[in-house]
């Protein structure tokens, strides 16, 4: 490869997914992402109780999306052949539990909204 | 309890984390374009396919009223790195068919005739239909041509029955590969993989399509029953060295056997046996001896001789004195330049050097023909060099690949150098072949990579 642009690199993820897969995946992303943030300036405050949820759930979503990437590319965990491929399974993993994380919380926020605080 | 488990954003603060996160998004986009040189030059160019294509839609973001003729029969555009994933059953055939005229930048005059006569002394190209094209400037890259009636006893509609297979001869064909190759890897016997003398496409091909076979053998049906033969005109099985010792010792470990020197001549489809011109050096006389061999197959995968085609060996275009039965294009090895007639220059498959038939050669050509083009219409000399890049994600099995990149010195040349080595076998090299080279080839097609 002679150079990566932003361009390319939008260009190689339509590939991967297919361009609506890629585009509904990013939407749905945008979307949960904005309700991350609507919940967050909504409640002033991150609930430690819904965060260890939001914790626990994380192997689940980094299982999640190594299983996902792997059926999209006709490969298996016997195709890891060198140190670039367990870096390249890691981040994919830590990206589908950080995705996790953020997708359970959020949800938790909105389906369970905090108490109004009492004045003092 | 209050507080002190809590973490209390401000609005201010998330918004501003959120416009960072955007900037920084931003900081990939591409410079501006150099200013647009303006001419009235003709510029006819044979062939729409990887080159043609990309090297059209650059010399539009380059040239301010140039006239550019683009001549190519065939409305269907393949995007041919794909053809052995078609031939695994890896992909359909609509993954390497795309259309021609998606690709084409407004600027660009489409001539859907075949070419069939060149004048360089004249500078004109003739069309079928009669049509007279007077050019400037004229790149040849047209591909090259499948001799298949060079085989004896073969033609194309036996590919996909009787165990016979032929990826190469386009989509449709690379199907029915796979049609006549699952049946192998299902009911195993003896498969036979072959390659041509002459020079080729993409001369990783044939044994990534040996891997995948025996890859897919080796898990299905198959499995414990078949028998894997590689039997090839050459005594190695790679140009490079380094590469054809790698690859000896990985058809040491999956058990394919290999036959040096054995170019296929015949095949009877009958009787499942093909015919091999062999030949071996006499150890008491040092001279060579040619044989013939006979060998028998269940699944016989075909390439057949691949020459220039007839309008440029017609046309006086070829070397004289190199690839004489072939009709590669006399053009310099580093700038693709035309030896006898400067304003014509051999782009992919059709040049006459030493390496270069792949994709990948072509995106390194391209830049270089544009650059040497260019200055010819400015009146000055070109300084770009195409010194042999060539790059093979040589397939070893479903879900591993080995990024093989070399240049005209044999020398690897690695793109990411102590990240993904060469000449191991990967699963990130299977990611790019497999998802993100067809990315990188279609922005190659709009000149973008």
């Amino acid at each position: 490869m002679k150079e990566l642009t932003f361009g390319t690199l939008i260009a190689v993820f339509e590939e991967i997914f297919g361009r609506g897969l890629f585009w509904i995946m990013v939407a749905l992303a945008a979307l949960v992402t904005l309700a991350y943030l609507y919940v967050l300036i909504r409640d002033r405050a991150v609930s430690m109780r819904k965060f260890l949820w939001a914790q626990l759930s994380m192997p689940f979503g980094a299982i999640l999306a190594v299983i996902f990437v792997q059926r999209m590319t006709h490969s298996g965990l016997r195709d890891i052949g060198g140190p670039i491929d367990v870096i390249v399974l890691l981040g994919v993993a830590v990206l589908g539990a950080v995705g996790g994380a953020i997708l359970v919380y959020t949800l938790q926020s909105l389906l369970r909204p905090p108490r109004p605080r009492q004045n003092p | 309890m209050t507080g002190s488990d809590e973490f209390r954003p401000s609005r201010r603060g998330v918004l501003g984390f959120a416009l960072a996160g955007a900037v920084t998004a931003g900081l990939g986009t591409r410079a501006a374009q150099a200013a647009r040189i303006a001419t009235k030059a003709r510029i006819v160019v044979i062939g729409a396919g990887a080159g043609g294509t990309a090297l059209v839609n650059r010399l539009v973001q380059r040239l301010d009223g140039a006239q550019i003729i683009l001549i190519d029969p065939r409305p269907q555009h393949y995007y041919q790195p794909g053809l052995s994933l078609v031939a695994a059953g890896l992909k359909p055939t609509g993954y390497v068919v795309s259309r021609t005229s998606e690709w084409l930048p407004s600027g660009v005059t489409l001539v859907a005739e075949a070419a069939v006569a060149i004048d360089p002394v004249g500078k004109s190209v003739s069309t079928e239909n009669g049509q007279k094209l007077e050019y400037d400037f004229l790149v040849v890259a047209p591909g090259l041509a499948l001799d298949h009636d060079a085989i004896e006893g073969f033609s194309l509609d036996m590919v996909g029955k009787d165990g016979i297979g032929a990826l190469y001869a386009g989509p449709d064909y690379a199907a029915k590969t796979w049609q006549a190759a699952w049946k192998f890897t299902e009911e195993g016997g003896i498969g036979l993989f072959t390659r041509p003398e002459t020079e080729m496409k993409c001369a990783g091909a044939p044994l990534k399509h040996t891997f995948l076979i025996e890859d897919i053998a080796s898990r299905s049906g198959a499995r414990g029953r078949y028998e894997m033969h590689y039997a090839c005109p050459q005594t190695a099985l790679f140009s490079v060295p380094i590469v054809a010792e790698k690859v000896r010792m990985l058809f040491g470990q999956r058990g394919v056997a290999t036959h040096y020197s054995h170019t296929l001549k015949s095949i009877d489809p009958g009787r499942k046996t093909a015919r091999f011109e062999t030949a071996a050096t006499d150890p008491a006389t040092g001279e060579l001896v040619k044989s013939t061999a006979e060998m028998p197959y269940d699944y016989l995968h075909v390439i057949p001789p691949q020459r220039a085609p007839a309008v440029i060996r017609q046309s006086g275009l070829s070397w004289a004195d190199k690839w004489t039965d072939q009709g590669w294009v006399e053009c310099d090895m580093k700038t693709l330049r035309h030896l006898r007639y400067p304003e014509i220059f051999a782009l992919g498959d059709v040049a006459g050097v030493p390496k270069g038939k792949t994709a990948a050669s072509v995106k390194w050509q391209v830049p270089v023909i544009e650059d040497h083009l260019v200055a010819a219409i400015e009146g000055r000399e070109g300084t770009a060099i195409y010194d042999g890049y060539t790059s093979c994600p040589l397939i070893t099995r479903v879900g591993r690949a080995m990024l093989v990149e070399f240049d005209y010195h044999n020398n690897l040349v690695p793109s990411f150098p102590g990240v993904i080595a060469p000449l191991e076998e990967l699963w990130i090299s299977w990611l790019m072949k497999e998802v993100a080279l067809k990315a990188t080839y279609n922005a190659m097609l709009r000149g973008r990579a």
